[in-house]
């Protein structure tokens, strides 16, 4: 095994590990400081096709700015353990079956999908994910979607700032 | 066996980088406490610590073999790992920073090219913006961990404030790639090193924002919100006690000292020693001189914030919020059009 599949496995192990924590902390303090992990397993994932700016701005705004608020919601409501709504066993059940059947549809599409049968992973390779490339590329390929894209935030924002008002 | 097909000397050199670095800003750091009880002490007019040796000289030697020495307590409400994770983490998360700073020219030793740089990326800005808002977690983590409401009410505090202010130090940085062209540290050192004027002469209202933004993100007076004694007994490090307490302490000298780095080497030139041509003097030497002129660079803007923290008072907690957001980041946008307006001019 090459050094890159062995931290490819090794991030992957971590990711689905955390994953796995996120779902079984009964603590939503401890989901979220897992959920953090899970993010900087894909940025090391990110990191290993080459693609820097991906992975620093995964980190910048998921595990930086979006968890960091998500702490904050959660600490200021202060849930606690024995407050949590107990789940019935049927509801319980039918969750499992959704996700489950969700799951096998992902397995399903991503199998089937063209693009990417008989295709291996280009790792530590490739410009594209760099930031030079990826400039002139948005800022050439893709202008307009990424004015529109821009616009949509903007929007956003003054929305979010006129429900904070009221 | 092709797992140990990379080039070991590398490897052992940028581990023997890194070791020198963290130890070298570890006793900086030491001796910054003792700066700074100096430093308050004379501008309060009075002598400070000098009873510890010649001109109290081994009194942070003896405060860091207090913290050790005391008796370590965990709170039994609060949660263990996390409440032991904090401290760590505010660590982690400063030191990090300074894998991206270059300290000098090339070194050649034994026959290599050894960069005093131990990892030159080409997101080198973006990496220490993700550093600096992974810092806030360390507070979070410490301040939710200790299961108080005022550790908490602080953790909430020193998180409000890291992002607010982190929008403006991100402005403030756009505006500077919009004249290096360069998000690689090492590029925008060079290029201020190569003979042309400092960026900060470019860029004097960013250097400004971020400076203010750089003492936010370390939590120093007049923005030390998180440690308002006088409303939070003592902040989020309250329930700490020991050398975990000590490590949070520590931490902000260590963001302290890593944001002067920065900002020595983003705004004002690095390791590049003004009126002087580095090519006279053989490589190594050059190399140590950039060393050395980067340490005073440091030291003098250290200085600078702990003049600034005995000088002015403290903030309150909407006038830090309404300087963030209804000051600096306007500002920051002005100037990111500003520098926008006058690149195109100059075409």
């Amino acid at each position: 095994m090459s050094i890159i599949q062995v931290l490819f496995f090794a991030l992957s192990a971590f990711a689905i590990g955390s994953a796995i924590m996120v779902l079984v902390s009964k603590n939503p303090i401890h989901s979220v400081l897992w959920l953090i992990l899970v993010f900087f397993a894909i940025s090391g994932h990110y990191i290993l096709l080459n693609a820097q700016f991906l992975a620093i701005v995964n980190i910048i705004v998921y595990a930086g700015a979006i968890m960091v608020l998500f702490l904050f919601v959660i600490m200021l409501i202060n849930i606690k353990k024995d407050s949590e709504p107990q789940k019935q066993f049927l509801v319980k059940l039918l969750g499992v079956v959704a996700g489950g059947s969700f799951l096998t549809l992902l397995v399903a599409l991503v199998k089937q999908t063209a693009q990417i049968q008989g295709r291996t992973l280009l790792m530590k390779d490739g410009v594209i994910g760099l930031i030079h490339p990826l400039g002139k590329a948005l800022f050439n390929d893709y202008v307009v979607p990424f004015e529109i894209s821009s616009v949509l935030f903007l929007s956003a924002m003054v929305g979010a700032v006129i429900i904070g008002k009221k | 066996m092709t797992l140990l097909s990379f080039d070991w000397a590398l490897v052992i050199e940028k581990l023997i980088l890194i070791v020198i670095i963290v130890l070298t800003t570890l006793l900086i750091t030491l001796y910054t406490t003792f700066g700074e009880r100096k430093v308050a002490a004379i501008l309060q007019d009075r002598p400070g610590p000098n009873r510890a040796g010649p001109f109290g000289l081994l009194q942070p030697l003896a405060d860091g073999l207090k913290l050790i020495m005391k008796e370590e307590i965990i709170p039994t409400s609060a949660s263990k790992w996390l409440f032991i994770l904090g401290p760590g983490l505010a660590m982690t998360a400063s030191l990090m920073t300074s894998a991206v700073i270059p300290w000098g020219t090339d070194v050649h030793l034994f026959g290599r090219t050894i960069a005093l740089q131990v990892a030159d990326i080409n997101i080198g800005i973006l990496y220490i913006f993700a550093v600096v808002s992974m810092g806030v977690y360390g507070i979070m983590i410490g301040g939710w961990a200790s299961n108080n409401k005022f550790s908490l009410m602080s953790a909430l505090r020193a998180a409000s404030q890291a992002i607010s202010y982190e929008i403006a130090m991100g402005l403030a940085l756009i505006a500077l790639l919009m004249t290096t062209g360069s998000l690689s540290l090492k590029t925008i050192v060079a290029d201020q090193a190569a003979g042309n004027w400092w960026n900060v002469v470019y860029q004097p209202l960013g250097f400004i924002i971020f400076f203010i933004c750089a003492m936010a993100e370390c939590n120093r007076t007049p923005f030390d919100l998180p440690e308002a004694e006088n409303e939070l007994n003592f902040g989020y490090h309250q329930e700490y006690s020991s050398m975990k307490l000590g490590f949070y302490l520590f931490a902000e000298y260590v963001n302290m000292i890593m944001s002067s780095a920065i900002m020595a080497s983003m705004y004002f030139g690095g390791y590049d020693l003004p009126f002087f041509d580095e090519t006279t003097v053989a490589p190594n030497i050059a190399a140590m001189i950039g060393v050395g002129t980067l340490l005073i660079k440091i030291v003098l803007f250290v200085f600078l914030f702990m003049w600034i923290r005995w000088t002015i008072p403290r903030f309150r907690y909407d006038q830090l919020m309404n300087l963030g957001w209804k000051t600096m980041i306007p500002l920051a946008l002005f100037n990111m059009l500003l520098t926008g307006a006058l690149i195109l001019a100059k075409l």
